[in-house]
């Protein structure tokens, strides 16, 4: 029954979809924004290390569909690994939840540098609905840039896979147009 | 003949709340309810919570069906534990003396449990917090005794993506001799956000308790509003609610039955399931206008109408999955490698369930039956025959056919749902009054229970419980006996919420 499938894939072709081109303002803009040392030495794949920081994990759902077979984000040579110490970008959701906030600096900290901290969802961006809480670190202008520098914010409640990984192609496109600039 | 418990419980002065009249008890016949519970098991305990006066719980006989509200008021700072006859209550008793500040007296477990010491101030929703907590020590955790054991930490960072949460295992070799499990991490304070605020401005913290089951929570929380303000949502949008509700559980089930194949490293399956898992979204969005659907539900009836050409698109989605979830069933069952993962791996016995009052997968893979939409039963579903499958042997395999099952069921009841959607208004004005309500929603987690009391139209209590109270005491035991490189598969099939009970 497997091959059957398999086959058919063959024939019919995947089931991936093209991917949508990426704006190159998007591109220009977030070259400005990344330390030009940085973008040297990473070349076209990154790391992708995932963290919630107090999600409702709607977030999590939209992160889980971006290693479907529909947006397959492996093609763009970026891929999730299981630990900090692999990553070039925390990938992170959630409001800061002050319970989680030491064990967030500190997989900020286990990260290697060059790295890149990508605040997804509104949450992360800002604290979201659950702005002004007691139960979370607003400090600034809140989200999770209240506990680690934040490169990149990703709006949306969640923000849906296609937009997700437009800003992480982004995030490639400028670490690779900086080498050429 | 109605039981000891039960007797007791009838005896306290009747308070407004719909549609299930809620008793206060005196002390002393709250100490006298604790003590008749061992005498009658049925009487189960679905949620423990409070406000700044009372301690509240809600029993549901599963004899006669009953649905019991009962309430005792706070006296030297606390009420007379239930967990010592109902172990789901340890973990609601701890959750109420973290936020409320009331201790549950003589209860088994006085730990804290939300409270990690890190919030600007102790037990929030109290009248007067208290002075922030001592500064935070390592947390304890229970002992184990015996000879050449090993403790294993893991989180609350983790490798997989996944909700933050505390796994200490304590195991002999490679068989786990106990699991505790520390959760609390993603807690946002959500309860006291929610007060003071109209309902359809607080239902956006109950559609963002567990993203997960955003549909559900919010048809639970519309349902209690709707109970305290004594309306009644148009036909038309309990219809729609009940199809985005079955879309919901078909798109959560098509990802965990993915999810646990890929756990035991079968990525055939988390393809292929996580593609009609997508076309549920898709069909979702086109539909309803967001991939979950979050805030599609308002209390007084949904957001908004179904979009053109929306049936259309949840009836092809649901085809691909109807063309090939017998295919994709039969390769589940013939690898081998994946049957030996599966079967007989985390299994838990219908006594414990029935303790704990599983609801849910966890709840009908050990041979319960319950299901919200039958019992107590709120529309769309009355008029709808919902078949329930049940299993027996409780173990990861038996809540993956759970699902699939469930699958199938809620295909049949999408179909009908669409075909026979009714005409006319999708919401009814709220009225800016006073009352108590409690709603009641099954996810595709289990049955949720809400409960609110409103003060001229502003929340001025309110409690959301998530299936997941009941399941994840169950996990503890389920991995008993088993070794730890088994237990993300065991997790993953229970897919227990972090967020749902961090509240
Ligand atoms: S942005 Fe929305 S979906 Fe994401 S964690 Fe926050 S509330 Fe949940």
């Amino acid at each position: 029954m497997v091959w059957r499938r398999v086959f058919r894939t063959l024939t019919e072709g995947p089931a991936t979809e093209r991917a949508a081109p990426i704006a190159d303002a998007a591109t220009q803009a977030l070259v400005a924004q990344l330390d030009a040392a940085a973008q040297v030495r990473l070349g076209r794949s990154l790391s992708i290390r995932h963290l919630d920081a107090g999600s409702c994990n709607g977030c999590e759902l939209e992160i889980h569909a971006l290693n479907n077979i529909v947006y397959d984000l492996e093609r763009f040579g970026l891929r999730f690994v299981a630990s900090p110490r692999h990553a070039d970008v925390l990938l992170v959701t959630g409001p800061l939840s002050r319970n989680l906030r030491e064990a967030l600096v500190q997989t900020w900290q286990a990260t290697p540098d060059p790295k890149w901290v990508v605040a997804m969802g509104d949450c992360a961006v800002d604290g979201g609905v659950f702005k002004g809480s007691y139960a979370i670190d607003g400090t600034g202008t809140g989200g999770i840039a209240a506990g680690v520098p934040v490169d990149l914010k990703i709006p949306g409640c969640p923000p849906a896979p296609a937009a997700i990984l437009i800003a992480l192609r982004t995030l490639i496109e400028a670490n690779v147009g900086g080498r050429d600039g | 003949m109605t039981g000891p418990a039960t007797q007791i419980i009838l005896r306290g002065t009747e308070e407004a709340c719909r549609p299930w009249t809620r008793r206060t008890l005196t002390r002393e016949d709250w100490t006298a309810l604790v003590a008749a519970l061992p005498a009658q098991p049925a009487l189960a305990l679905v949620a423990l919570w409070a406000d700044t006066a009372q301690a509240h719980a809600l029993f549901m006989d599963e004899a006669s069906g009953d649905i019991l509200p009962v309430s005792t008021a706070i006296v030297d700072g606390g009420y007379p534990a239930l967990s010592p006859v109902r172990p789901a209550a340890a973990w609601l008793e701890r959750m109420v003396r973290d936020l409320w500040g009331h201790t549950a007296q003589g209860g088994t477990d006085d730990r804290p449990w939300l409270d990690h010491g890190r919030w600007p101030h102790t037990h929030p929703n109290a009248i007067r917090p208290g002075p922030m907590g001592p500064p935070p020590e390592p947390p304890e955790f229970l002992p184990v005794t015996g000879e050449d054991l090993h403790q294993v930490a893991v989180g609350p960072i983790h490798a997989g993506i996944i909700e933050p949460g505390h796994f200490r295992f304590t195991a002999q070799g490679e068989t786990v001799v106990r699991l505790e499990i520390r959760l609390g991490y993603t807690h946002k304070g959500t309860l006291s956000l929610m007060r003071s605020k109209s309902p359809r401005a607080a239902a956006r913290f109950a559609a963002r308790l567990s993203g997960d089951s955003t549909v559900a929570h919010a048809i639970a929380f519309a349902r209690a509003t709707e109970a305290a303000l004594a309306v009644e949502a148009p036909a038309r949008a309990n219809g729609l609610r009940g199809v985005m509700a079955e879309i919901e559980r078909i798109a959560n089930h098509l990802g965990d039955v993915g999810a646990i194949c890929n756990d035991a490293s079968f990525a055939f399956a988390l393809a292929r399931f996580g593609f009609h898992r997508e076309a549920m979204l898709r069909a979702a969005n086109a539909a309803f206008g967001h991939r979950l659907m979050m805030d599609a539900v308002v209390p007084g009836g949904v957001a908004g109408d179904i979009a053109p050409g929306g049936a259309e698109a949840i009836l092809a989605a649901i085809a691909g999955v109807e063309a090939e979830l017998p295919e994709l069933t039969r390769v589940y069952e013939n690898y081998s490698s994946l049957t030996d993962r599966v079967v007989g791996t985390g299994a838990i016995s219908r006594t414990l369930a029935d303790r704990f009052a599983a609801g849910g997968y966890v709840g009908r893979a050990a041979g319960r039956t319950g299901d919200a939409r039958l019992h107590p039963g709120y529309a769309p579903y009355p008029d709808l025959v919902v078949v329930v499958p049940s299993l027996a042997e409780g173990d990861v395999d038996a809540r993956v056919r759970i699902r699939l099952a469930e699958i199938t069921e809620s295909i049949r009841l999408l179909r009908i749902l669409l075909e026979d959607l009714p005409a006319g208004a999708l919401s009814v004005v709220l009225p800016m009054l006073s009352g108590e309500g409690i709603g009641c929603a099954e996810g595709f987690r289990g049955d949720i229970w809400h409960w609110l009391r409103l003060d001229n139209g502003q929340i001025a209590s309110v409690f959301m419980r998530d299936p997941s109270w009941a399941q994840w005491p169950l996990l503890e035991a389920a991995i008993e006996g088993n070794i730890i490189a088994d237990f993300p598969i065991c997790n993953k099939s229970f897919n227990c919420s972090y967020s749902g009970v961090d509240l």
